[in-house]
């Protein structure tokens, strides 16, 4: 069979045993290709696992700057005895097999359909270096090393990395350097390069930026206010918390005292910590938590808390598989609804989606406002596909003369002033009471906070109308939040159309490129991407323009489409479903072909009834 | 109707403190509890402790978790915000307000069946923690708002007012909290208002995690002969370790010393806490031997009370996280935004 050939549009990926110190070279060689100026859109496979199971890291070259999972592997690295099997398999016709030639593997193990290239990676690491550890992390460079000239990276690029990476570790530097050499040298001497599939230099990065969803939430959280953080381990989440400290550590030690301006606590479970942010939102500090599906589940008495007594807390959702422990390091969109009724009783939340790094940054800033703004739970929700795999994105912006919107906050001086304070008055007609924070005034603007049913004046009470009041005004503020959060982003088709689409959050990507390849195929649909629940008006006048519209999202039971239905009250049968749960990230491949196949229905259909 | 205003008569000749307030600025809210409920006495003494205190009311903040004691924030110090949270989550609650804003006191207040079961987990770790407040746990050996279920503090071998006999072993919060860190523990019992007003000021004007559990009885649901936690039970068993006074910060300090009976603790914010020890072996700065001095008395059927353990030296939550003398909840984003500046730097950093 004839090899693969392709420039700077390929999937390479890695099968490595987990803590052999793989990850960092991986990323090294995504970010060699970054910075030859093609995108690179990398995803971490990893089983819930510890040290010694396996664990992929799959990389999308693709000049185009698509950043969703493509489907298929071009390329794999056979890193892991263990998975070789599956991982062999995996490798498309024509595609590539590296892999550690050390040892013999019979000629059973290996595909005729597949070009394969062996390198005695343990041995060269061994003859060069002596401590045990240093040759397993060195193998992974040796290996780098030889891809680079394989693909035709530019070994400079890497030179230069290793030199920013270990600034002033001269000794780490020239050890790296050489281990990649090593494997260079082996190839050019050995073997015939480059391959069919190559990375050619180009200008398609630019300005933007390589980061992961977490850290940029993080980053989002300090650039936001956010001053007490309080949470409890869980994958996918756990890189957000330890990414504020990160930050924190940096920005905000003040360096006259060496105090901190925040605090960060883990606390003994989901329940301690959505309680501790309670607490600092209620007086008045910025708070968030992260969790991800079984922290939200243990969180929801507080989250109606929260809900009823009308506390700004910020929620970070990274979903993962569920229900249960699900598929605990794989994605999904599965907490959709857990999150919107989250907790007993009429409960509705306000659910941000971003799409990339880029706007977790700006949704997180822009959750601790809402929160402050609605005096309610803000959740945002990401996933483990945007939370833990870098992308490549916008570069985050910060307008300076950018404030914190406190929202409705009475001082002692308006109190004084005989400003009438009821707690849970609705003086404005959006729904949302002022509040005073504790220890204002020594005589006025205090009250009980209780999840009991209260008057306008926060006094106890069981009375049918005043429950129904403040009820009634929930919902008005819920209406209120509509006009506050992140609006829907639309991409119109390039003719006139009535197929729509709407999706939302990290199918994004994969979304924009089936967008390219439908239109290419003479399918032409508007796509309306949703970023915010609840939703507003304009969510609704989109699928009243439209005769179809598909609704894109990554879980079995369509929950976004249950919300549509169920809080615009459309037709379920002009939303058709386009559903992808398996725990992989979705790909373009999938969508097309979904919407593909509903086409060519629904058209039967339409002839049946002519 | 479930909520009843206090009438706000202002007598003139009331005394005022020095802060200006009168005992009456401290009250709250009519108390809805059963007519001789011990959760009413406590209300009493902490109205009593921050008036004599001088505490201005506005600076403390009350919390509480869900319960017949849970409810009693709502009937003093009207003037502070309060905060009834959910069933035996309040420890967490109250830490988060305490990370947000440093400058206020706080007050915890909660149940047996609040803190030694559903929230037994978030009991431990605020002690281990060492979040600055005054925790009052309101002891009955039952649930009260429920109707008379068993708690996780009542004795083997008790009776419920039905009759049933309690087979499970009493969770005690006075030991765990030993175990655990708590800077100040004290027990002490509803009906004895001049060892438990003492306490309470020493609480407040503890800087650490202080403890007290008060032996509360519930009378319409363990107030018969089956329960230990009655007020005949108590009265006929309690064995006081020390009668304390407080003696606040801005007042003379002088020593009175009669040997072995009275020894003198200065707490964090200055004031004095003088033991009159009625056991002369009772050391109230030994954690261990605190432990299993009651340990023993409890062996033997007694209910020690009286301040048990002080740790002079107390640390707080706010020193081991080293956050800044301003609150948190005061910083805008001059303190709190690194700004564009820094942002582009970061960008470049990720290319
Ligand atoms: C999650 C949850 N479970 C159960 C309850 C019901 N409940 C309310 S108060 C209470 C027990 C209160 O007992 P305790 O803390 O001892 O206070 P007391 O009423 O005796 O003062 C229970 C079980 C609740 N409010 N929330
Ligand atoms: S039921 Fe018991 S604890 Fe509750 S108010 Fe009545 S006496 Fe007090």
């Amino acid at each position: 069979m004839k090899p693969m050939e392709a420039i700077n549009d390929f999937v390479i990926k890695f099968a490595n045993v987990n803590g052999s110190g793989s990850a960092s070279a991986n990323e090294l060689f995504a970010k060699a290709i970054l910075r030859m100026g093609v995108p690179v859109s990398p995803r971490n496979i990893f089983p819930s696992n510890i040290q010694g199971m396996p664990t992929w890291y799959e990389a999308r070259v693709c000049e185009q700057g698509y950043s969703g999972r493509r489907g298929g592997v071009d390329m794999m690295v056979a890193m892991n005895p263990q998975t070789w099997d599956a991982d062999v398999a995996e490798i498309a016709p024509g595609g590539y097999l590296f892999y550690d030639s050390t040892r013999p593997i019979p000629a059973s193990k290996f595909r005729q359909d597949v070009s394969v290239i062996g390198v005695p990676l343990t041995e060269i690491s061994n003859s060069a270096f002596t401590d045990p550890r240093q040759r397993q992390l060195f193998k992974n460079i040796i290996y780098v090393g030889a891809l680079s000239v394989l693909l035709d990276v530019e070994a400079e690029v890497f030179e230069t990395l290793f030199a920013e990476q270990y600034r002033g570790k001269e000794m780490l530097i020239d050890a790296n350097v050489r281990a990649l050499h090593l494997g260079r040298d082996y190839v050019k001497e050995h073997l015939q390069a480059p391959l069919g599939l190559r990375v050619r230099r180009a200008d398609k990065v630019g300005e933007q930026i390589f980061t992961d969803g977490n850290s940029a939430i993080a980053l989002g959280c300090v650039y936001g206010g956010a001053t007490v953080a309080a949470w409890y381990p869980i994958t996918p989440s756990s890189s957000v918390p330890e990414a504020f400290q990160k930050y924190c550590d940096k920005f905000r030690v003040d360096p006259d005292t060496g105090r901190s301006n925040f605090a960060i606590v883990q606390a003994e479970d989901e329940l301690a910590s959505i309680g501790m942010v309670l607490g600092a939102g209620w007086n008045g500090a910025r708070a968030f938590t992260a969790t991800s599906g079984p922290g939200i589940s243990l969180m929801t008495e507080f989250i109606g808390l929260a809900y009823f007594a009308e506390i700004p807390v910020t929620i970070i959702n990274v979903q993962r598989g569920g229900p249960s422990t699900g598929m605990p390091t794989r994605t999904q969109q599965s907490d959709l609804l857990s999150c919107a009724y989250a907790s007993h009783g009429d409960t509705k939340h306000v659910l941000l989606f971003p799409e990339d790094p880029h706007e977790c940054f700006e949704h997180a800033a822009a959750a601790l406002d809402l929160a402050d703004r609605l005096q309610t739970p803000i959740f945002l929700m990401t996933d483990l596909d945007i939370g833990m795999n870098q992308r490549l994105c916008k570069p985050f912006v910060w307008d300076d003369a950018r404030t914190y919107d406190r929202g409705k906050v009475m001082t002692a001086e308006e109190l004084e002033a005989g400003k009438d304070f009821g707690r849970y008055k609705d003086v404005d007609g959006d729904g949302i009471p002022w509040r005073t924070y504790p220890g204002t005034h020594p005589t006025k603007g205090s009250f009980f906070t209780r999840g009991t049913t209260r008057d306008p004046y926060a006094r106890y009470s069981e009375r049918g109308p005043d429950y129904i009041y403040n009820m009634e005004r929930l919902c008005a503020k819920f209406r209120t939040a509509a006009d506050l959060v992140p609006q829907p982003v639309l991409r119109s088709a390039d003719q006139p159309t009535s197929l729509g689409v709407l999706y939302f959050g990290s199918t994004s990507p994969a979304m924009q490129e089936a967008l390219d390849v439908l239109t290419a195929s003479g399918i032409h649909i508007d796509a309306l991407r949703l970023r915010a629940f609840p939703f507003p008006d304009s969510v609704e006048r989109f699928i009243a323009a439209h005769e179809l519209v598909f609704v894109v999202e990554q879980n079995r039971d369509a929950q976004m489409h249950v919300l549509l239905v169920n809080e615009l009250g459309v037709d379920p049968a002009r939303l058709i479903k386009v559903l992808h749960y398996d725990g992989t990230p979705i790909t373009a491949r999938f969508i097309t072909e979904a919407i593909q196949k509903q086409l060519q229905g629904a058209t039967a259909l339409i002839k049946e009834a002519a | 109707m479930t909520y009843l205003a206090k009438p706000r008569l202002r007598h003139p000749t009331l005394t005022q403190n020095k802060v200006g307030y009168t005992r009456r600025d401290y009250e709250g809210r009519i108390s809805t509890l059963c007519a001789g409920c011990g959760h009413d006495s406590i209300s009493a003494a902490i109205i009593q402790a921050c008036w004599e205190l001088d505490i201005e009311p506005h600076r403390v903040a009350k919390l509480s978790g869900i319960g017949c004691s849970s409810k009693t924030p709502d009937y003093f110090l009207g003037a502070s915000h309060g905060f009834n949270t959910v069933h035996g989550r309040m420890p967490s609650v109250l830490t988060g307000a305490n990370l947000a804003n440093r400058d206020l006191l706080y007050l915890g207040v909660s149940g047996d069946g609040d803190s030694a079961s559903i929230g037994l987990g978030q009991f431990a770790n605020a002690m281990r923690r060492g979040v600055r407040m005054a925790y009052i746990v309101e002891n009955n050996g039952v649930y009260g708002l429920t109707k008379g279920q068993f708690s996780a503090t009542a004795d083997r071998g008790s009776r419920s007012k039905k009759g049933v006999i309690n087979n499970d072993s009493p969770v005690d919060l006075v030991g765990l909290a030993l175990q655990l860190g708590a800077t100040y523990v004290a027990r002490s019992f509803s009906g004895d208002k001049e060892q438990l007003v003492p306490l309470i000021k020493g609480a407040i004007g503890h800087g650490g995690a202080a403890f007290i559990d008060v032996i509360s009885p519930c009378v319409t649901f363990n107030n018969h002969g089956g329960s230990t936690k009655s007020y005949d039970y108590v009265r006929q068993h309690n064995e006081a370790v020390s009668r304390i006074d407080f003696i606040p910060r801005h007042s003379e300090i002088t020593a009175q010393y009669a040997p072995g009976e009275v020894i003198d603790v200065q707490q964090h914010d200055g004031s004095m806490l003088r033991l009159h020890k009625l056991h002369t072996d009772y050391d109230p700065t030994d954690r261990y031997a605190a432990l299993s001095y009651m340990n023993a008395r409890q062996e033997r059927g007694e209910v020690v009370t009286g301040l048990l353990y002080l740790d002079p030296q107390a640390t707080d939550l706010h020193l081991s996280l080293n956050t800044s003398d301003a609150p948190l909840n005061s910083l805008g984003p001059t303190a709190l935004c690194p700004g564009s500046k820094a942002l582009e730097k970061l960008n470049a950093s990720l290319r």
